[in-house]
């Protein structure tokens, strides 16, 4: 039915249009009870909904939180767990190593305490005898002088001159001994005060060593009891790690794709350069899978070498089959290099061969002589041959970036969620408030039954006592 | 575990085309060696290394004479299907320009064109060789001239092939009346397109790139 049919229900349209307009606001009058019900019930029910949807993500939010916590936790506890036994590992190097030496360096202090007790002994400096004549000296000089005593006393005095020069050159050859012997002590007890500074100086490094060890067991500590400091430590330490890994790791790539176009071209003499497997060429995926295997194995001797921990299987072999595999792979790795070396040369050839060949068909002369082309492809040779052990290192920033990641993919989960949450409880809370404008909306165009409803209520209420005193009176 | 590698080499045995299939070009280049285009065969020298220079190892590539009677094997010039080893196929294409320049330098005029023979030794040559893209070079002022008695009436069947007409000269009657070159080249492409071909011009050849 069309507007003019609506229309031209009476001969008048404006006639016709009003009349519409008050059966319109009537049905909607008498249908507004349950029109408020249904907008309350389908605006309360998308609300509730909403606001489950949004608790059920807090809540798996909530869960994300905890295994996040729990794998950045127990990360922490295994790296700290590692440094901790590094730590120990050097410490005990340093005092097995330390401990090693002491006997000889006690012998040595013993010795050298021994030559300077025994030089001292020599040192001791012996009075000289006291003369054994004085008395009889005394004696002559109470003699009288005209018995001979002054004659007597003049050869003593002689004597005793004579007696005291002896003496003193005696005394004095004793001196230098005792001079010599002193200065023969120097040396030892510059070698004692040696031994003890470097007996200070390797207690001081122990020292050293015990407060990192005693630092590290706090952190640990730490990240056993849970402490919100540690997790907030671990948590900005494992963002840093993975930035820093991802960036490694394009730099490897960008290794990876500077081999993989040394030995691309080549590849095709080996395997033909027109068949495909899909869509890709079989040199591209030959090149693409040596410098694979390269990466495999440079990842197997970095974990038998126990620098990485990505196989715990390679970790916990016995040592006598890892030092096997240390050296099968690293054999591999050098086979594959010098295959590469082998293959940047052949692509130096080819490149040449191809130049002559367009150089010809363009009708021009052919290549110039170039006396430096050997640079060229020395330096293809050895980037063929160093980038495959070069490569073997991405293997400890792939280790981080693979823990690291864990870590940030549960924080960009848990933001996600907990955005998606704020989302869903906001348009809970919009359509429980659209609900109640819906209603408003509705009411609108029914302002003037509303009025006189309410008009009527009014004067019902005003008219109630009298009623009901009509009602009691008798 | 017997099973599961027999399964992978089949699957990697249906992913891998090691016969060039479908990927792989063949070129098929007619050369007018009649008195009235002897003159331009030094262009056509140009025109063959250029397209030698495009082509890939696998690609097929051909060149023959148009002559008196040209739908025989003894009119192919040189041939050759590029090693799938870059160096093989630099050698092969070496050789072949050799070929070509060794003929363009030897031959002498042909009395009669037959066209249509050279176009059916060349379809039959690509089909054969069943590469993925088929195009032949026709480097000819299109004038047909049988000798009596040859017979080539017949529909050439164009079906997938792309016709190249290169460096279609006009003759001293075209300048006087235009309408017989024009005339000549809607011919020829009504008979291409008319069996299922592709028919393109090209008298530019600065502009070879679009060619191929």
């Amino acid at each position: 039915m069309s507007m003019n049919d609506l229309l031209s229900i009476t001969p008048w349209p404006v006639f016709s249009a009003t009349l519409l307009v008050i059966l319109l606001i009537a049905v909607m009058y008498f249908a507004r009870s349950t029109a408020h019900q249904a907008i309350r019930t389908a605006s309360g029910a998308l609300s509730r909904a909403l606001k489950i949807a949004s608790h059920s993500l807090s809540h798996a939010q909530e869960r994300l939180g905890e295994r996040n916590r729990e794998v950045l936790l127990a990360a922490g506890r295994e790296a700290k767990e590692r440094v901790i036994e590094r730590e120990f590992t050097r410490v005990g190097e340093t005092v097995r190593k330390d401990l090693a030496n002491y006997p000889h360096l006690h012998r040595g202090l013993s010795e050298a305490i021994g030559q300077i007790e025994k030089d001292h002994q020599d040192a001791v400096e012996v009075p000289p005898d006291p003369p054994g004549w004085v008395r009889a000296v005394e004696a002559v000089s109470k003699l009288e002088a005209k018995d001979g005593g002054s004659e007597v006393l003049a050869d003593m005095h002689k004597s005793i001159v004579k007696a005291h020069k002896e003496a003193m050159e005696a005394y004095r050859e004793a001196s230098t001994e005792r001079h010599e012997l002193l200065r023969a002590m120097m040396p030892r007890w510059r070698d004692v005060q040696q031994l003890l500074t470097q007996v200070d100086k390797k207690a001081e490094s122990l020292l050293t060593r015990s407060a990192g060890v005693d630092r590290h067991m706090q952190e640990y500590e730490q990240i056993v009891k849970r402490e919100d400091k540690a997790l907030s430590v671990l948590s900005s330490s494992s963002l840093v790690q993975f930035f820093v890994s991802a960036m490694v790791l394009l730099v490897a790539i960008g290794g990876a794709a500077i081999n993989f176009s040394l030995i691309a071209r080549p590849m095709a003499e080996m395997v033909g350069g027109t068949s495909f497997i899909g869509v890709f060429k079989t040199a591209d995926i030959a090149a693409l899978v040596i410098i694979m295997v390269e990466i495999s194995m440079g990842l197997f001797l970095m974990e038998s070498l126990r620098i990485t921990r990505l196989f715990p299987v390679i970790g916990a072999l016995p040592d006598k089959l890892r030092v096997r595999m240390i050296w099968i792979t690293f054999s591999i790795l050098l086979l594959l290099a010098s295959i590469e070396a082998g293959l940047a040369y052949m692509r130096e050839v080819l490149l040449q061969d191809e130049l002559a060949t367009s150089a010809l068909l363009r009708g021009g002369e052919g290549p110039l002589e170039n006396s430096s082309l050997w640079i060229t492809t020395a330096a293809q040779m050895g980037m063929g041959f160093i980038l495959p052990f070069a490569l073997v290192f991405v293997a400890i920033p792939l280790e981080t970036f693979v823990h690291s990641l864990r870590t940030v993919l549960g924080l960009i989960g848990i933001g996600l969620m907990r955005a998606l949450s704020l989302v869903l409880r906001v348009l809970g809370n919009g359509f429980r408030h659209l609900g109640t404008l819906t209603e408003r909306l509705y009411d609108l165009p029914l302002f003037v039954p509303l009025w006189l409803e309410s008009r009527l209520a009014v004067n019902e209420k005003a008219e109630l006592p009298v009623q009901d005193l009509r009602e009691v009176a008798p | 575990m017997k099973r599961i590698s027999v399964l992978a080499c089949i699957v990697l045995a249906a992913c891998t085309q090691s016969a060039p299939g479908a990927r792989n070009s063949g070129v098929y280049l007619l050369l007018d060696t009649s008195g009235t285009y002897r003159g331009e065969l030094r262009k056509a020298e140009d025109v063959i290394l250029y397209t030698l220079s495009r082509l890939e190892p696998a690609d097929s590539f051909a060149v023959a004479r148009i002559d008196t009677g040209s739908f025989s094997e003894k009119d192919i010039i040189a041939k050759a299907t590029f090693d799938e080893r870059p160096s093989l196929a630099n050698k092969q294409k070496r050789a072949f320009a050799q070929r070509v320049h060794d003929f363009i330098a030897r031959e002498n005029s042909a009395q009669h064109t037959d066209i249509t023979g050279g176009l059916l030794q060349a379809v039959e040559f690509l089909n054969e060789k069943g590469t993925g893209r088929k195009t032949i070079l026709i480097f000819s002022d299109l004038e047909q001239d049988l000798e009596k008695g040859y017979v080539r009436d017949m529909e050439v069947p164009f079906a997938g092939f792309d016709v190249v007409a290169l460096n279609v000269v006009k003759l001293r009657q075209d300048n006087y009346d235009p309408n017989k070159y024009l005339a000549r080249l809607e011919q020829w492409k009504g008979q291409v397109e008319k069996s299922g071909g592709q028919w393109r011009v090209v008298n530019d050849l600065d502009r070879l790139d679009s060619m191929l």
